[in-house]
């Protein structure tokens, strides 16, 4: 890209990184100059704020929804009747078709969503350490290879590619986190990659490689240490986007078995009702506004979150976006 | 640049490669009983499962598989869809335009939107404008597709009844079948046109509303904040400050000197939203009823119909590749400092 922004050189070294709006004051441990510089932005505490919430909903979820099947994240239904319920007594925010309980639901569905979200990076970041310092620290052939691989797969459309993957080996919550996974793994691979290459060349690298550490033990204690912000960084801005494929997977129908306490098929239940009766368009609103409220803020929350530890953890990135 | 262009088109064929090899090599966590049964349509059948499995060579090994199913299909045979009920080919064929005309408006409107939206922020930086645009931006890429696309078919369809899901009416439809509407381009809108029906064009119109305004919702936000910080940078040219002091009037600067500038880099953007549209068609499809190559392909995923996902999945990777090139090359005619080697 031609529009690289070359940020003005300091003055004198001893200035904060241009951009950066919060100077260090003397004295100050880093982990405080972190937390002022979050305060500073209402919308990064807004996402906090939206996270911790799911994070309780997620973590008290046998409290606040007691289960009652033998499977928890299967929502409890009473009765058959086609028809969605609005909210009332017994279900404060309604049923959808089948009677699937919708505050069950959306309660256990948190759960589900940090469940795939945090599984679906694991898998990704397990994938990019192995292939990111086989490519990045050794480089050669197989660093050629993994990339060309890499280049391939970030080429197609993510969404395209995992509802190919599901179709083939099937709907289940385990071979969705596959997919998605099987997505997202060349971004992380990419992004250890070019970390190895950076501090490969480290004169501390260089010293304990001197002083007799082998490949490994580089690897494990001076290079990896180093990845960690820059994968937090991506991770947080993933986690949404993560949670949307499987939603929308799941929507698509290619997805949970039906029953399974996940957002994506509660507003895949809505889609015969929008319409609502003759004469009151709005009768069902609850089936899509329910769910649907869910998912964008947990999104929501985490796009701000992302955007807040961007611009905290490496602020050469400012306004980049 | 003309060597450039045939050694890209070289890395359509490989893709086409990659792709299909990675769908045959996840075929064979199905067993080939898993996949014969597939076939068969009546219980009666079950006893000729070991023929079924010997007759499509299920069998074998996955590369004399693979070899026999390029083999078909450089005879020009992708197999047939058992969904669309058609060979995987006239599927395509059918089912493309529909797809193409949606994507065409949408491009359209994402395009027009975001760089006058994106403008219209710069100029008016940290003003009404720029802020509204910014919480578009921030909701839009938070907000699912599918349930924005919902929500629009509750208040539009539902509550209004202006725009109905599909692609036609009933009778619009009927008319278009009965053999006395021409099939030009396969574009209901541009047919409707050259037919000289004013009814049907209007009637398609309708019908592309909700899923254009979906598709730009969904893309729109990408391009108005690329468009908006570059449009910063080149206001703050040296240039556009020289055009200012000659007296221009402030539209004519921001018209011709800086937005021709800005543009550049929102090129580089194009296949990034090329790809966001490819997979947003496939969503946007499935949720209005629109019979495009994406509601086949999900319906088709959804029944394990195999020929199908893996025409599907070919065509959406050779519309990529085509996609990217018109974006390098575009961008090289509009910069000439840009070389393509």
């Amino acid at each position: 890209m031609s529009a690289v922004r070359t940020p003005p050189s300091p003055a004198t070294p001893a200035l904060p990184l241009p951009g950066s709006p919060v100077r260090p004051r003397a004295g100050e441990r880093p982990w405080h100059r972190t937390v002022r510089r979050f305060q500073r932005n209402p919308l990064s505490v807004l996402g906090a704020a939206i996270i911790l919430f799911f994070v309780a909903l997620a973590v008290l979820a046998p409290v606040l929804a007691h289960p009652t099947e033998r499977n928890p994240y299967l929502i409890p239904h009473s009765g058959y009747a086609s028809d969605p319920r609005p909210p009332g007594p017994g279900h404060p925010l309604g049923t959808t078709e089948q009677q699937f309980d919708l505050y069950y639901g959306v309660i256990w569905g948190a759960r589900t969503a940090f469940v795939v979200a945090l599984t679906v990076i694991a898998t990704a970041v397990a994938i990019a350490l192995v292939l990111g310092s086989l490519s990045g620290y050794y480089g050669g052939r197989v660093d050629e290879i993994v990339m060309r691989v890499t280049d391939i797969v970030l080429a197609f459309p993510g969404l395209i590619l995992a509802v190919v993957i599901v179709a083939v080996l099937g709907p289940s919550v385990r071979n969705l986190v596959i997919a998605i996974a099987a997505v997202e793994w060349p971004t992380y691979t990419r992004l250890l990659r070019g970390e190895f290459l950076r501090v490969r060349d480290m004169e501390y690298v260089q010293a304990a490689r001197a002083l007799g550490a082998g490949d490994f033990w580089v690897i494990l204690r001076h290079v990896i240490p180093n990845t960690v912000y820059p994968i937090l960084i991506l991770a947080s801005l993933n986690m949404g986007n993560i949670v949307i494929t499987f939603a929308a997977l799941s929507f698509l129908g290619l997805g949970v078995p039906p029953g399974y306490a996940d957002w994506g098929q509660l507003i895949n239940l809505s889609h015969n009702w929008i319409t609502g009766t003759a004469g009151d368009p709005f009768t069902y609103w609850y089936t899509l506004v329910v769910p649907g409220a869910a998912i964008f803020l947990f999104v929501l929350g985490w796009n701000l979150l992302g955007d807040a530890f961007r611009d905290i953890f490496d602020p050469r990135l400012q306004g980049s976006r | 640049m003309i060597a450039f262009i045939v050694r890209r088109l070289l890395l359509l064929p490989l893709v086409a490669l990659g792709v299909t090899a990675l769908i045959f090599a996840l075929l064979q966590f199905l067993t080939p009983a898993m996949r014969a049964s597939l076939y068969i349509t009546d219980p009666k059948q079950l006893n000729a499962l070991p023929d079924i499995i010997r007759k499509y060579h299920l069998d074998q090994p996955v590369y004399v598989q693979y070899g026999d199913w390029l083999r078909q299909v450089l005879h020009g045979d992708l197999g047939w869809s058992e969904t669309a009920r058609e060979p995987v080919a006239d599927a395509i064929r059918g089912f493309f335009p529909a797809t193409l005309e949606l994507a065409m408006y949408a491009f359209l409107c994402i395009l027009a939107l975001g760089i006058w939206l994106g403008t219209a922020s710069a100029v008016n930086k940290d003003k009404l404008i720029d802020h509204l645009s910014r919480v578009t931006s921030i909701s839009g890429a938070s907000l699912p597709t599918f349930v924005w696309a919902l929500l629009l078919l509750m208040v539009f369809y539902g509550h209004f009844g202006w725009f109905p899901p599909g692609r036609l009416s009933l009778d619009a439809d009927l008319y278009v079948r009965s053999g006395k509407f021409h099939v030009y381009t396969g574009l209901m809108t541009v047919d409707a046109l050259l037919n000289g029906q004013g009814w049907i064009f209007w009637d398609a119109v309708r019908h592309l509303v909700l899923p254009v305004a979906t598709l730009t919702y969904y893309l729109v936000a990408v391009l108005v904040r690329i468009t908006r910080s570059s449009m910063l940078e080149t206001l703050r040219a040296d240039y556009v400050r020289t055009a200012q002091a000659k007296g221009l009037p402030r539209r004519i600067v921001v018209d011709r000197h800086a937005r021709r500038n800005a543009l550049i880099p929102v090129i580089t953007l194009a296949s990034l939203l090329f790809i966001g549209l490819l997979s947003g068609v496939v969503i946007t499809e499935s949720v209005f009823n629109y019979p495009g190559i994406g509601r086949w392909g999900v319906g088709a995923s959804q029944q394990l119909d195999i020929p199908a996902v893996t025409g599907f999945a070919l065509i959406f990777a050779g519309l990529l590749v085509l996609g990217n090139l018109c974006a390098d090359v575009l961008y090289a005619v509009v910069d000439p400092r840009i070389r393509l080697q």
